[in-house]
């Protein structure tokens, strides 16, 4: 059960990848993950979502929370690859809508730059 | 034939892998519908880590989770002996705010309600029970 499973900076951004559950357990992984991340001084952000399984509430406010710093930072947090049923559980929340969501993590990418 | 299940465990967020795996096999046994599972499980978990964050705030504390099956409906009860409390009296979040406006919590009852087909909340022999129910089919 890893959140954060790889991260990588590409020229436009740090991307990030989560993996298996993001749940009460581990999404302060992936929050104290970001904050050291933006504490370096990194502001724009992709995560990729393509292996993750499951998401809770708790996960959501970890990513909600995250967000907020990044726009205080003037950064810029991107979604890619949110399918199945963890795209329901943004559906229902809202959070489909506030959070940008791309197919790829490249249309991410090509839109960070934008 | 209809079967019953149910296992106890320590009011504790740590436990919440324990606690997923007894009630993923439960469903599975149930063969509860992948889709169906997953909105069970996201209620599972809102649920015991309300629990473990409110029900036993001066001592440790225990959860028991119970299942059977009710004609085509899944059926999972949730129980403590904690302060007397029903998470459904919480209101649903606004789920229509901005990033900005958006409060964080609030979307772990709305979850509950919205990923299960009927939930209902008891006051019995001093146990609060929280019980979730999944129609078979959608």
């Amino acid at each position: 059960m890893t959140v954060v499973g790889m991260e990588g900076r590409a020229s436009h951004g740090m991307v990030m990848t989560v993996a298996g559950r993001m749940d009460a357990v581990t999404a302060p992984e992936y929050e104290k993950k970001v904050n050291d991340l933006i504490a370096d001084g990194e502001t724009n952000f992709v995560v990729d979502f393509e292996q993750l399984d499951y998401i809770s509430s708790a996960g959501l406010r970890a990513l909600l929370a995250s967000a907020k710093k990044i726009k205080g930072k003037s950064g810029n947090i991107l979604l890619a690859n949110i399918r199945g049923s963890v795209k329901e559980v943004f559906d229902i929340s809202g959070f489909g809508t506030i959070f940008p969501m791309h197919d790829s993590v490249a249309s991410a990418l090509s839109a960070s730059v934008g | 034939m209809s079967e019953k299940f149910h296992k106890i465990f320590a009011a504790n967020v740590d436990k919440l892998v324990e606690v997923t795996e007894f009630v993923e096999e439960c469903a599975d046994h149930f063969k509860l519908e992948a889709k169906k599972k997953f909105g069970l499980l996201v209620a599972l978990e809102e649920a015991f880590v309300n629990i473990c964050s409110y029900a036993y705030p001066d001592r440790d504390g225990l959860v028991e989770i119970f299942s059977e099956e009710d004609g085509d409906s899944f059926v999972l009860e949730i129980t403590d002996s904690g302060h007397p409390f029903n998470v459904l009296s919480l209101p649903d979040p606004d789920v229509s705010l901005d990033i900005q406006n958006r409060e964080i919590g609030g979307l772990g009852v709305y979850f509950i309600r919205r990923l299960t087909d009927n939930v209902s909340y008891r006051r019995e022999n001093d146990h609060n029970i929280l019980r979730l129910v999944l129609n078979r089919t959608s």
